[in-house]
C-alpha cells in the first residue's frame, strides 16, 4: 500500500509503515503552508497568513509545491492536525485534492482540536511508535483558521463515503474518513 | 668543465590514502560521476552519481541535484533527486532531501527535512547452493506425472 504522511519524516513512522511492507510518502505539509503563505515576502504586503491563503498567485505557488500527485495514488493519508491551519476556500480545494489522490476505499486520518473558545492551539510532531501508540511532541502554539465541530467536519468531508469521530485525550477529535 | 653522469630523477610514490575521494566545497561539477571508491561531495554536483559498491557522503556544504546509486549514502547537506542504495541511507539532522528513496534501511534524524517516497527493498536471501540432480533412471522419470519429475525428466533428456 502507499501511505501519505503530512507530519514530516520521522524514523518511528517510517519504520512502522515500511515494516509492514508499505510505501511511505513523507512531507511536512504545515511547513509548506508556512513556506508559501507565511514567508517574509508574502507577509510584507500587510496580509496575514490566512489572508494570504486567498491570494491566487500564492495559492498557485503552493499547489506547485504541495499535493502534486496523480489521482488515486494512495491507500491512506495521515494528515494529522494540518487541516486546521487552512482557511476557506483553500481548505475545500485541499480536501477535494485529497479526495482525488486517494483510491476508492482508502482511509484518511485527521485530528482536530475540540476547544471552541481558544486563540491558539498546540501543534505537535506526530510519530507512530506502534499500533497502539502515537507519540506527540509539542512543537509550538499557533492560531487555527477555524474550530471544527462534528457538523462542520461532516460537511467538509461530504464527498467521502463515511466519516467517523472519536474524542480523545488532549482535547483532540480523531477523525477517520473513508474515500 | 666537469661532466657528471645524469642522476636519475627520484620519483616518490604517492602516499596511499585510505579516505574517500573528495569533491571540495568550491567545486561545481556537472555530469556523471562513476566511482569504485568511497566519495565525499562537499561542493555542488549536477547529473548522476553511481558508486554501486561504495559509500557516498554528501557533506554539510554539499548540494547535489542528481540521480544517485550507491551501496550506502550519508546525507548531511542537500540532495534533490532519486536515491537508490543497496544497504543503507542516513539522513542527518540538518540535511534536506527531496526525491524518492529505494533502500534496504533508512536512518533519519529529527530535524532532517525529507520530501518524497520511501520504498524499503528487502535484501534478497542468499540462494541455496545448487544441489546436483540425483541420477534417475530415464524410464521412471519419463513416466512420472509430477511437474518436478517432469522437469527432471527434461534435464535428463537434455
Amino acid at each position: 500500500m502507499s501511505i501519505l504522511d503530512f507530519a514530516g519524516a520521522s524514523q518511528a513512522t517510517i519504520s512502522f509503515v515500511t515494516n509492514y511492507g508499505h510505501r511511505l510518502y513523507s512531507d511536512d505539509f504545515v511547513r509548506q503552508l508556512d513556506q508559501v503563505f507565511g514567508s517574509p515576502t508574502a507577509l510584507a504586503n500587510g496580509a496575514n497568513f490566512f489572508e494570504n491563503q486567498a491570494n491566487p498567485i500564492l495559492v498557485s505557488e503552493f499547489f506547485n509545491l504541495a499535493l502534486t500527485f496523480e489521482d488515486a495514488s494512495f491507500d491512506g493519508a495521515l494528515v494529522w492536525d494540518s487541516l486546521q491551519f487552512i482557511a476557506s476556500p483553500l481548505l475545500q480545494t485541499v480536501v477535494a485534492k485529497l479526495h482525488r489522490m486517494l483510491r476508492p476505499g482508502a482511509s484518511l486520518f485527521a485530528l482536530f482540536n475540540t476547544e471552541e473558545r481558544i486563540e491558539n492551539i498546540s501543534t505537535y510532531a506526530y510519530r507512530i511508535q506502534d499500533h497502539r501508540t502515537i507519540q506527540m511532541t509539542a512543537r509550538s502554539q499557533r492560531k487555527p483558521a477555524q474550530i471544527f465541530n462534528n457538523r462542520s467536519l461532516e460537511k467538509l468531508f461530504q464527498d467521502f463515503s463515511s466519516v467517523k469521530f472519536f474524542l480523545t485525550r488532549d482535547r483532540l477529535r480523531e477523525v477517520i474518513v473513508k474515500r | 668543465m666537469s661532466t657528471q653522469p645524469a642522476r636519475p630523477i627520484e620519483t616518490r610514490p604517492e602516499p596511499v590514502r585510505g579516505g574517500a575521494a573528495i569533491i571540495g566545497k568550491s567545486v561545481v561539477l556537472k555530469g556523471q560521476i562513476y566511482g569504485r571508491e568511497d566519495v565525499t561531495i562537499d561542493g555542488e554536483v549536477e547529473g548522476t552519481v553511481e558508486l554501486q559498491e561504495h559509500r557516498l557522503t554528501i557533506g554539510p556544504n554539499g548540494k547535489v541535484v542528481a540521480t544517485i546509486k550507491a551501496r550506502e549514502i550519508v546525507v548531511i547537506g542537500t540532495v534533490q533527486g532519486n536515491i537508490e542504495t543497496r544497504e543503507k541511507i542516513e539522513i542527518r539532522k540538518d540535511a534536506k532531501v527531496v526525491g524518492d528513496i529505494r533502500t534496504a534501511r533508512i536512518v533519519i534524524e529529527d530535524g532532517a527535512y525529507f520530501k518524497g517516497s520511501i520504498d524499503i527493498v528487502r535484501a534478497e536471501a542468499p540462494k541455496p547452493a545448487a544441489v546436483p540432480p540425483k541420477p534417475q533412471p530415464v524410464a521412471s522419470a519419463a513416466t512420472s506425472s509430477s511437474p518436478a519429475a517432469a522437469a527432471s525428466a527434461g534435464d535428463i533428456k537434455r
